[in-house]
């Protein structure tokens, strides 16, 4: 590469203005938390960005509160195109500001800035945008004649797409006439709370948005609290199944969008270029931090050795480093924890015999990095093939048969997504018939869009978020 | 690979058509997503500066019109050689592209700078004449000096999958390449425009290649689309492939539609990540341009001086 | 000549039938060999049923998902053909299951045979529902970018129904019907007197080309049935119609029913099993997936 070193191309830091400290949004204003502060990291330098309000059990109960008081009094009032205007409002917004959010969610979760300016940002508006229009259309969705808001919708996401993730849970709920209390992730609160700017940029009713930052114990007051009538989450399986266990008995909707351990099959007529590419983009896209990851790659036997062979070359010409560098294609791991996580789950790869290997690619000094990594001879039988790794860590499997393939793809507790990779149009369909999945990717990986249904089958969860199916979580039909 | 063996030998249609049908498919939407992300590469600075320099290096440097004239080319030789005739750094550009006739201006007007005369070949733009015209515009342009052959594919043979047909033709043009104990280069277009898909670019590459070609070129100019990124990115992956199949290297030329230096470094980027630096050469790589140099030259004033300049800063040849 | 004492003919004697499970399509005793005592509400005795036990629990899941993918691949055609035909079975026995409603559940003839209409037309609604549900439910989505993208319901898998004790047949049916005919495979709890007539509805299903193992009975005690099924890692889904809303055991099924992230249905206090159900017991059950695929030449 000496002939073509591409010099540092870094984006902009001073389009961020980080207060010192942030409080919790409760009712339209900014208030303290009840329970002091704690640090977010930018993973990439490990330098604290801002003090952020813990909100404990009292906060999230003020914001019920408030939550509930705007429910009744202003947003469930409300004639559909009216909440209309105000969620397209947020949609224009997120576009104005979409530079310094871009930035800032780089900034909060490490991720590549190429990713969160054009993936994160533009999708989330995207979301806005889409759910915007449903507002004043509910009747013509084909859920019931008459479909009516839930009331308080409690909202906990992750930290791989803080603000999409905001967009995809928000959005849906104001649209369909709820209000929210929303808990962003421990490490990732920044975008969530410039989000709320946004609300009070855009003249939203105070109450209808709150935002109570915190860890788990927060987002168990969310989920927990009587006053929530609907329970929306996105995470970990794990967390998932105590969310399930919490909610049982009440008479709270819940959607669950849990974790995953996709197959990405690649049959040996593939288009192979685009089937690496789409190898690439699975596991490599956001660090790995996606739960619909293609992260167990199953190749047919008879291409295998060619397809890893592309794999690695390919993998050579990934750049690992600073998030904001617009060139960098693998950022930094988001925290010390999950890269603690990932260390001894690859680890546990190499102790139970795969072959691990990894480009040469020299990785910061400070900050939580990982370089890509590919498992080969792995087995469904190692922990690599069977647990979310949530990291940049390809297992690569083999298999001989269409049969054998789907056998192999859904043998598995999770049923997030999964991708194949032929060129024969038949077998496609014959694959996505079979895949135990909801979202079948074919010669293609990691497509999102607003009006396409996500979500799992099995143990990644329950309900459907975008498109016509996602306002069937907010809607009592 | 023992088909592109036998191919070689004595190639046929069928057996042609079971070895290029067999290249693992193109999907034209992943194709394009991936230029398109290659595209979103940011050169800086000193990056930006080298990949300019290198631009230039490997522009052919073109004219194909009918109103070309002897005084026409000269001027384009003179700009070639000195596109910056106040900067004393900037490097001259691969080669002058002309059509057979103005072979011997060129080659008078470019002699002992090392800018090489590229001659268009074999009925181009459309190659629709016989054979012997093709072969005949060849030895001619060969003859007169010519250092390098940019023919045309006959594309209605290879639509109508007479594969051997054009494989012939190639091979017989490669060998009037070599007419008088020469060896000029020969490009192969392959009008990747009228190809219409992806798949039948991937399969022109490799049919081109396993005949002989030393280069292969998008396009002629002529037809619109002319060179775009995804359609080079798959031809830099074929001979990138094809090296590794067969041990020779063959070079890649994007020839019409390239304007900007913004575009050109897309390209420079993709040619450094698909195929890799080893084809970061004049000699594997070229831009087929006309307007290309004048743009390039305009960035590369604001990079040294920091300020924008314009068109009345650069010669017009 | 010696006489012969006038003997009356003996009375002829009833041939009483045993009342098993439903499992794989054959009728098994319990593997536990347990029975109970059906009555009517007035305490006279009735019959005795299977008491199924957790083994019967889990073959009833073995078999359900063995059959499961076979039915859902046939087609919604063939799928909705063989619920009607469950219907015409049904209408061919209306008399018998009126007879035998009216006894488990104490009410007048006129009563019970409503019930079985009922029955039956809940059998022909959802019988028109196999081929048109992924078209109600399913949706072409209009992505900003080349991409075909579709989504369509899919059967679940395996589910797990606790059959309310009254209204017997229509209560029944009104769980399994809309389980399977989204290509769900399901495993029923009959409770009590319930039971009886579940087991004639399966002499039903056996009779008319239902695939063994799409519908499997168990006759016994949802309290003590229920919890095997809902901490089953291999069940997909519970309907806890046949539980007390609000009780103790629904919250303690949904806890283990959250082990493997099943899908619930709740019970709902004063569910009025009459009423159009609409879609509400069928959607549960069904997952949507949706497929991208790049549109290029």
């Amino acid at each position: 590469m000496s002939i073509f070193e591409y010099a540092p191309a870094p984006e902009s830091r001073s389009v961020v203005d980080l207060k010192p400290a942030y409080g919790l949004f409760i009712d339209g204003a900014f208030v303290d938390g009840s329970a002091g502060s704690f640090k977010s990291v930018n993973p990439a330098t490990e330098e604290v960005l801002a003090e952020v309000a813990m909100g404990d059990a009292s906060d999230v109960d003020r914001a019920v509160a408030a939550a509930r008081r705007a429910y009744d009094e202003v947003w469930s009032r409300l004639p559909g195109r009216e909440r209309a205007k105000y969620i397209f409002r947020i949609a224009r917004l997120i576009q104005e500001r979409a530079r310094e959010l871009a930035v800032l969610e780089s900034l909060d979760n490490g991720k590549p800035i190429r990713e969160s300016r054009d993936v994160d940002v533009p999708l989330a508006a995207a979301h806005f945008f889409y759910y915007a229009g449903w507002a004043d259309k509910l009747p013509y969705a084909n859920l019931g004649p008459d479909p009516k808001p839930l009331g308080v919708a409690g909202q906990v996401i992750p930290w791989n797409f803080p603000l999409l993730m905001l967009a995809w849970k928000v959005a849906p709920a104001l649209a369909c006439g709820n209000t929210v209390v929303l808990k962003p992730a421990e490490t990732t609160p920044l975008t969530a709370l410039l989000f709320a700017e946004i609300c009070q940029q855009a003249d939203l009713p105070p109450g209808v948005v709150n935002i109570v930052t915190g860890a788990g114990a927060t987002g168990a007051a969310v989920v927990g609290h009587p006053g929530v009538d609907k329970v929306a989450f996105t995470g970990s399986t794990e967390v998932g199944r105590l969310i399930a266990k919490q909610v049982a008995g009440t008479a709270k909707k819940v959607t669950l969008e849990l974790g995953g351990k996709a197959a990405n099959l690649v049959f040996d007529d593939a288009p192979l270029e685009q089937a690496v590419e789409g190898i690439v983009d699975g596991i490599f896209f956001n660090q790995g931090h996606v739960c619909c990851a293609g992260s167990r790659l199953l190749v047919q036997e008879s291409v295998a050795e060619e397809v890893v062979d592309r794999l690695r070359e390919r993998m050579k010409t990934l750049r690992v480093g600073d998030p904001l560098d617009k060139n960098t294609d693998i950022g930094a791991i988001n925290s010390a924890e999950q890269l603690a996580k990932i260390q001894t789950l690859s680890e546990a790869g190499e102790a139970e015999g795969a072959t691990r290997w990894s480009p040469p690619c020299e990785l910061p000094e400070r900050g939580f990095f990982f370089a890509p990594t590919i498992f080969t001879g792995v087995s469904q039988a190692h922990r690599i093939a069977r647990e979310e790794i949530f990291g940049p860590v390809l297992s690569v499997l083999t298999f001989r048969t269409p049969a054998e393939a789907v056998e192999k793809a859904n043998n598995t507790a999770y049923g997030l997504s999964a991708g194949v990779w032929t060129d024969k149009g038949s077998r496609i369909l014959w694959l996505a018939q079979r895949m135990r999945a909801g979202v079948v990717w074919a010669n293609t990986f990691n497509r999102f869009d607003p009006t396409s249904p996500f979500g799992g089958y099995k143990e990644s969860g329950y309900g459907r978020e975008g498109g016509r199916h996602g306002l069937e979580a907010y809607l009592d039909v | 690979m023992c088909l592109v063996t036998a191919q070689l030998a004595a190639p046929d249609d069928a057996g042609l058509r079971r070895l290029l049908h067999g290249l693992p498919p193109v999907d034209q939407v992943g194709a394009e997503a991936r230029a398109a992300k290659l595209g979103t590469r940011s050169i800086k600075t000193t990056a930006k500066a080298q990949a300019l320099d290198l631009a230039v290096r490997m522009v052919d440097l073109t004219t194909l019109e009918g109103a070309d004239t002897p005084g026409k080319v000269r001027a384009l030789c003179a700009k070639g050689i000195r596109p910056e005739p106040d900067q004393p750094t900037c490097p001259s550009v691969a080669a002058i592209c002309v059509y057979g006739d103005m072979v011997p201006t060129a080659k008078a007007a470019l002699a002992g700078t090392g800018v090489k005369v590229a001659a268009v070949a074999t009925a181009f733009p459309s190659g629709r004449a016989p054979l012997a015209v093709k072969l005949a515009d060849t030895v001619a342009a060969v003859e007169a000096g010519a250092d390098e052959i940019d023919m045309v594919i006959d594309r209605g043979a290879f639509l109508a999958g007479r594969y051997a047909a054009v494989a012939e033709e190639i091979a017989a043009v490669k060998a009037a390449c070599r007419t008088g104990g020469r060896d000029a280069h020969l490009k192969v277009i392959l009008e990747t425009g009228e190809l219409a898909t992806y798949d039948n670019v991937k399969r022109a590459s490799w049919l081109a290649m396993l005949s002989g070609a030393d280069f292969i070129k998008t396009s002629t100019g002529k037809v619109s689309p002319a060179a775009t990124l995804p359609v080079t990115l798959l031809m830099l992956e074929a001979v990138r492939d094809f090296r590794a199949q067969t041990g020779r290297q063959v070079g890649v030329k994007p020839a019409g539609g390239i304007r900007t230096a913004k575009d050109a470094i897309k390209y420079l980027v993709t040619v450094n990540e698909t195929a890799g630096p080893d084809w970061l050469d004049p000699d594997w790589f070229r831009f087929g341009a006309s307007s290309l140099l004048n743009d390039l030259l305009l960035q590369r004033r604001k990079l040294a001086t920091g300020v924008y300049s314009g068109p009345d800063y650069v010669t017009v040849d | 000549m010696s006489k012969k004492p006038a003997v009356a003919p003996a009375p002829r004697s009833s041939v009483r039938k045993t009342y098993k499970l439903y499992i794989g399509g054959a009728f098994p005793r319990s593997e536990s060999g347990r029975s109970y005592p059906v009555t009517a509400p007035s305490g006279e005795f009735i019959a005795n049923a299977a008491q199924a036990s957790r083994k019967d629990a889990r073959d009833a899941v073995r078999a359900a998902r063995a059959a499961q993918p076979g039915w859902a691949k046939a087609t919604a055609y063939n799928r909705g053909q063989i619920l009607y035909r469950i219907a015409e079975m049904l209408e061919e026995r209306r008399d018998q299951f009126a007879h035998q409603i009216a006894e488990v559940e104490g009410l007048e003839l006129d009563a019970a045979h409503a019930q079985v209409d009922a029955a039956i037309d809940r059998w022909v609604w959802y019988a028109g529902w196999s081929d048109k549900l992924s078209q109600v439910l399913g949706a072409a989505n209009s992505v900003a970018g080349p991409y075909w993208n579709i989504s369509s319901p899919e059967p679940t898998g395996v589910v797990a129904l606790l059959a309310p004790a009254t209204p017997t047949l229509l209560g029944l049916t009104s769980v399994i019907a809309p389980a399977i005919v989204g290509g769900n495979a399901v495993v029923a709890v009959a409770p009590d007197a319930c039971g009886l007539p579940a087991v004639t509805l399966g002499e039903v299903m056996a009779t008319s080309d239902l695939p063994g193992g799409v519908v499997n009975i168990l006759t016994g005690s949802t309290a003590e049935l229920a919890p095997w099924l809902a901490s089953h890692l291999d069940v997909n889904a519970l309907d806890l119609a046949g539980v007390e809303a609000g009780s103790e055991l629904a919250r303690d099924l949904e806890v283990a029913a959250a082990e493997n992230l099943k899908r619930v249905v709740r019970p709902s206090a004063g569910y009025d099993w009459e009423a159009d159900p609409g879609l509400s017991r069928v959607k549960p059950f069904l997952e949507t997936k949706t497929v991208w695929h790049p549109i290029g030449i």
